[in-house]
């Protein structure tokens, strides 16, 4: 066998474990850092399939981007220490169930199709030519998906914000900040003064 | 430029000796582990993690599939990249929704949010 293929499985099993101790381990955090290595595991399988500009991408969004983000919204949300309630027995027999089943039926349709052993031609992918594709609005140019892939982003950015934001109070907050300090020193005044007289 | 380029090409190690079928195997396990994830979990976060696990496995599948069948073109490429884009996109508006939940229920597991329910 060669280095090639060790590589491989060694990156695929590491993939694999990740994976599995991601949707398995009861605490969430630690889920979060399994995430994180299954997601390094699948850069690493790109950089092993010569597509390098799509591994950085993948370390960029995924590693930089969205992992942090679901590390900070579980550090808002939880208390990150504490373990998770166990799946009840039934509903995770059932889904192992259904998930090998259908890994079964998905492996035996690709073993049967028969795809081509072997890569004949050579594929190498530069940054240049993935650029001149991406902004070229010739027949197989990608400027139109660009752009409303870009307008998706605005779009979610302004969404994310809006649905974030906090509700203010409705009934007039700045009224209601030395308001409420006033009550405070008049209570604090009369239970000092019923204090007195008592 | 593409004869500078030439030689750097064709020093690349080869490295085609794994048939396509055992990274679609990969993918496709990957793929059932978010699945099990998501059957399983009850929790909003670890069932946001359980799919991107599903969509990273799909993006291995379309580089897989544009190297070993069609490796003159680049369709593969940019259907990976335009998936990362809106993964990014969907997980940005995914935590936002769950702090509002969490705002307002005080707890994100999917069981505690019924008020749509009957």
């Amino acid at each position: 066998m060669e280095a090639a293929a060790i590589i491989f499985y060694l990156i695929s099993a590491f993939i694999l474990g990740t994976g599995i101790l991601a949707v398995t381990t009861r605490k969430i955090f630690r889920s979060a850092i399994w995430l994180l290595f299954s997601l390094v595991g699948i850069a690493a399988m790109y950089f092993w399939l010569q597509v390098e500009f799509i591994a950085a991408v993948q370390i960029i969004v995924y590693v930089g981007g969205i992992v942090v983000l679901i590390i900070f919204s579980i550090f808002l949300t939880q208390q990150s220490g504490k373990e998770m309630a166990k799946p009840v027995t039934r509903r995770s027999l059932f889904g192992a169930l259904a998930v090998v089943f259908g890994l079964a039926l998905i492996y035996s349709i690709i073993a049967q199709y028969g795809f081509a052993e072997q890569a004949t031609r050579p594929f190498g992918v530069t940054v240049d030519a993935i650029g001149t594709q991406m902004l070229s609005t010739t027949d197989h140019g990608f400027i139109l998906p660009f752009e409303v892939v870009s307008m998706l982003l605005l779009a979610s950015m302004i969404g994310c914000i809006v649905i974030a934001m906090k509700n203010r109070n409705t009934n007039d907050p700045e009224q209601q900040g030395p308001a409420g300090a006033k009550l405070m020193i008049h209570a604090d005044f009369t239970s000092t003064q019923t204090d007195k007289e008592a | 430029m593409q004869i500078l380029r030439q030689p750097k090409q064709t020093r690349r190690p080869d490295m085609n000796s794994i048939p396509l079928t055992h990274i679609l195997f990969v993918s496709t396990a990957l793929f059932c582990i978010g699945m099990y994830g998501l059957f399983t979990r009850r929790n909003m976060i670890t069932m946001l993690m359980s799919i991107e696990l599903m969509l990273n496995s799909v993006n291995i599948n379309f580089v897989a599939f544009n190297k070993y069948l069609w490796p003159e073109k680049l369709e593969g490429i940019f259907f990976t990249l335009f998936i990362i884009t809106i993964a990014a996109a969907e997980a940005a508006i995914a935590i936002a929704i769950i702090i509002n939940l969490y705002r307002s229920h005080n707890s994100i597991d999917v069981e505690d949010a019924t008020e749509l329910k009957y």
